[in-house]
């Protein structure tokens, strides 16, 4: 089952989990598969229309899903995918 | 933590909260700066009818000429403490310039000379620091590209708060120097700026000093906009036809295009016929906002190496890059990416022409100046202002190799006759 990282603004969600298992073929479907099992989850990843929200990324294998097939990415049994906040720093 | 909350309490006026740009959700004004629901940036709200009731052009006249005559517009709850004196630049008519480029009306907005540290960072640090004292910090820190460094280790000595400054590990010898001379403990990071700022995220999260383009980045990037209310009233209460920008996180020209709305919401400027157009300057070896913007794409692809003179520029993961490219196409601005090459001949133009002397920035902007009139995108009889944010003395090895050295010659008036007449020949 492919891994999926969280990060730490939203372990609240995981009971604290950093590294949690989902089921799916695509990062979609791991993202609805994440909100069964720790529901509230997907509103924070995703606005009201589902799309990603523009300031958390997405990593399919240290990949950024935008530059891949975004949440229609295939995901494999062994891939890990990594939530990050794209944190607004710099000049 | 607690002098946080008291000096939010003790606010009045203008200032209303932080609120997220993306959800909208508010925030009370501390030291904070993503949403804790979907992440997005938070950006200081005012409050606009006040303002209206307290600004009018006579009454801003009047004050001292520095970035504090428009205070009610800038996130402060008490009056500044740091960088009373920053701000109120030249703006130049340049028209020997304008002649060269055919432009009939041409403007520099000269931030090469800020006070105290000769970059538009000054502005930007003025805020951060008043602000930091306001919630109560004793140690502020930035991540930077050396203008934003110098600006804060300067600040941060006069107003005798501790300070760290995370720095890529290449930058010019005029920056670093800058920095450390002041007495700030700088911390040079084997990587590019990027990872500098990804870093300095982490460090920010564990350590809660008052991180300028960090946690107090809402209230630092507010600065930017005094450049913009400045280039306003020195034209005479109006709007240029065009600005150029140059863009390394996007945030000086996004908030530059807000300076431009909030005067038009205030009613503080002329009406103009159509509102500025924004347009962007980028370095072609980083450029990735300008690229969004010749693609017609709402995504910024970052760069992971970034491969330019510009240094201070060299910014491959813009954090405003969505915002800014957004302010360019609805402005109906273009942005132009331009070669080393061109950024040098325009650092040399500028000074040949109008005897200023600007970094590496600012030859990127005049650069994409130079371009966007070259492609028609500015026409020769409309008003434009070009922004130059920094002074050449900080990166003179950029420049140094192609400008010779001076002739030597003995204390001899023969010499000098010799010299001369070999001059005229040439």
């Amino acid at each position: 089952m492919p891994t999926v990282r969280i990060p730490t603004s939203l372990r609240k969600l995981t009971k604290g989990q950093e590294e949690v298992k989902a089921e799916g073929a695509t990062v979609g479907a791991i993202l609805a598969d994440l909100e069964v099992n720790f529901p509230g989850l997907r509103e924070r990843i995703c606005d009201d229309s589902g799309a990603l929200r523009r300031f958390v990324n997405i990593f399919a294998n240290d990949e950024d899903i935008r530059f891949l097939q975004n949440l229609d990415t295939p995901v494999k049994e062994s891939d890990e995918l990594s939530i990050v906040p794209a944190i607004a720093g710099g000049l | 933590m607690l002098t946080q909350v008291a000096a939010a309490k003790a606010s009045s006026g203008t200032v209303k909260a932080l609120k997220c740009r993306e959800c909208g959700r508010e925030y009370p004004k501390l030291a904070l700066h993503v949403c804790e629901f979907c992440f997005g940036p938070l950006e200081v709200a005012y409050d606009y009818d006040a303002a209206r009731k307290l600004l009018s052009r006579e009454v801003i006249e009047r004050r001292p000429p520095t970035m504090w005559r428009y205070h009610e517009l800038l996130p402060l709850d008490l009056p500044p403490t740091v960088g009373t004196q920053v701000g109120f630049t030249p703006l130049v008519r340049a028209h020997r310039l304008g002649a060269r480029l055919g432009l009939s009306e041409l403007y520099i907005k000269n931030d090469a000379v800020s006070y105290p540290t000769l970059s538009f960072k000054d502005r930007v640090v003025a805020v951060a620091l008043s602000k930091a004292r306001e919630l109560g910090f004793e140690t502020v820190a930035c991540a930077s590209t050396g203008n934003l460094a110098n600006s804060v280790a300067a600040n941060a000595a006069a107003a005798g708060l501790a300070c760290y400054v995370f720095i890529p590990h290449d930058l010019e010898q005029g920056k670093v120097l800058g920095t450390l001379i002041f007495g700030a403990t700088v911390v040079s990071i084997r990587g590019t700026y990027d990872e500098v700022n990804r870093l300095c995220s982490e460090i920010a999260d564990k350590y809660r000093w008052g991180f300028v383009n960090v946690s107090l980045r809402p209230y630092y990037a507010e600065g930017s906009k005094s450049h913009g209310y400045e280039i306003q009233e020195q034209l005479g209460w109006r709007q240029p036809a065009h600005v150029v920008v140059p863009m390394a996180s996007g945030s000086l020209l996004t908030k530059i295009g807000k300076s431009f709305d909030e005067f038009r919401r205030l009613g503080l400027v002329d009406e103009p016929r159509r509102p500025p157009k924004l347009h962007g300057a980028q370095a072609a070896g980083c450029s990735p906002i300008a690229l969004a913007v010749a693609r017609g794409q709402e995504l910024i692809k970052p760069v992971k190496t970034p491969q330019t003179i510009a240094k201070s520029l060299a910014i491959g993961n813009p954090a405003d890059g969505f915002y800014a490219a957004r302010a360019i196409r609805q402005s109906g601005g273009h942005a132009a990416a331009v070669s080393d090459e061109e950024i040098l001949d325009a650092m040399r133009l500028l000074a040949e022409t109008e005897g200023i002397f600007t970094e590496t920035a600012g030859g990127v902007t005049l650069a994409a100046a130079r371009r966007l009139v070259a492609e028609g995108r500015i026409g020769p009889d409309e008003s434009v202002v070009v922004c130059i944010t920094g002074n050449g003395l900080k990166t003179m090895e950029a420049i140094a190799p192609h400008l010779g050295a001076p002739t030597t010659i003995g204390p001899k008036l023969a010499e000098f006759d010799q010299f001369i007449t070999h001059q005229e020949k040439i």
